[in-house]
């Protein structure tokens, strides 16, 4: 009985609810990917071994617009680099050393971060943490590889309307946090909507929406919204290579 | 060849990145505007990847009502609280629906 009990746990009951639900997303990813001629092959590998779906759309992307592999990888980075801040906080919750934090550290996603972080204790975020990095993960690349050969026998793309499955993907994505933001969350998107519209005709594919990132520098503009003083932080120099930063002076 | 290479390459930065995470100072995490800067950035990107891939041709910008109307069924979704499986379906039917009527 003991399958049953473990079944019961919250921990679990979360994890297997989330990673149901956005694994089944790799059918989307696995489209995308072969949409944009990658093989089934390196549909899954990307699914396998980057693992962390905003950056694979965002490759995938720039691959599709016949964009420049640089420029899509580091708009694939950019994006990923989210998870440095994920792991940041992971790293005393989970509690992982040596080898298995190294293995961790493939999980450290979105999904996995967000119900990890809810746990009570030690024992139950592992718990949670390991079951839907294995659940999500497992269906992930499960249904890439189905997605990748379904299209794979696809000859016209874009009669399922196939092509507008990345922008809802980036929506879906970007929803929640903009509907928990406050004024400045939209304007940072509008902002880096606006750039990236703006300098399209003008530059190589996946070099936009790199340009785009540097909209978020408006976090550093005005301080209406700062909650607290910044006492004695002062590892971190704030770049002012871009015009229009008032970076906080005084503080080092 | 070099597409694999681009893969290989992007996928190991992208484990760097996190595992950069689980192993750096924590301290790191004090610093209230670093913490800001990071969680806006994706916010910047995600926006810049709708309207590119929504309005982008390669290098070209192009209106498809079509493609538009997908990502209108996908809003739509959104603010209906819909599921995310469900949001890409909508974006995605709609579209096909709407080609198989002829609509550019």
């Amino acid at each position: 009985m003991k399958t049953f009990s473990v079944l019961r746990s919250p921990a679990v009951r979360d994890s297997l609810g989330i990673g149901v639900a956005v694994g089944a997303a790799g059918l989307a990813f696995g489209t995308a990917a072969v949409a944009a001629e990658l093989s089934p092959a390196q549909a899954v590998f990307l699914s396998l071994f980057m693992f962390t779906g905003a950056s694979q759309f965002a490759l995938v992307g720039v691959i599709a617009g016949g964009g420049n592999l640089v420029a899509g990888a580091l708009g694939a980075l950019l994006l990923g680099a989210r998870n440095t801040l994920y792991g940041l906080r992971l790293a005393d919750v989970l509690g992982y050393r040596g080898t298995r934090r190294a293995l961790a550290a493939h999980g450290v996603i979105d999904e996995t971060t967000a119900v990890t972080l809810i746990q009570p204790d030690r024992a139950s975020a592992r718990t949670a943490f390991m079951t839907t990095y294995l659940v999500l993960g497992g269906f992930w690349v499960t249904t890439t590889l189905v997605g990748a050969l379904a299209t794979d026998r696809v000859d016209d793309i874009d009669a399922f309307g196939l092509d507008a499955v990345g922008p809802a993907i980036f929506l879906g994505l970007l929803w929640p946090r903009l509907r928990e933001g406050g004024p400045r969350t939209w304007l940072i998107a509008g902002l880096g909507a606006g750039l990236a519209l703006a300098t399209t005709p003008f530059l190589p594919p996946g070099v936009p929406v790199l340009l785009a990132a540097s909209a978020a520098l408006l976090v550093f503009a005005g301080a209406d919204d700062r909650s607290r003083g910044p006492e004695g932080e002062d590892h971190v120099e704030q770049g002012t290579s871009a015009g229009g930063t008032r970076s906080e002076e005084g503080r080092s | 060849m070099t597409l694999w290479i681009a893969l290989i390459a992007t996928a190991a930065g992208c484990y760097l990145l996190k595992y950069a995470g689980l192993a750096a100072p924590r301290r790191l995490l004090d610093n209230p505007w670093l913490r800001r800067f990071a969680m806006a950035v994706p916010l910047a990107l995600l926006a810049a990847l709708i309207t590119v891939q929504a309005l982008g041709d390669g290098q070209a910008l192009h209106w498809d009502t079509a493609r538009m109307a997908g990502v209108g069924a996908a809003v739509l979704a959104l603010v209906l609280r819909a599921p995310f499986l469900l949001v890409v379906v909508a974006a995605a039917g709609t579209t096909a629906a709407l080609r198989a009527l002829g609509v550019a």
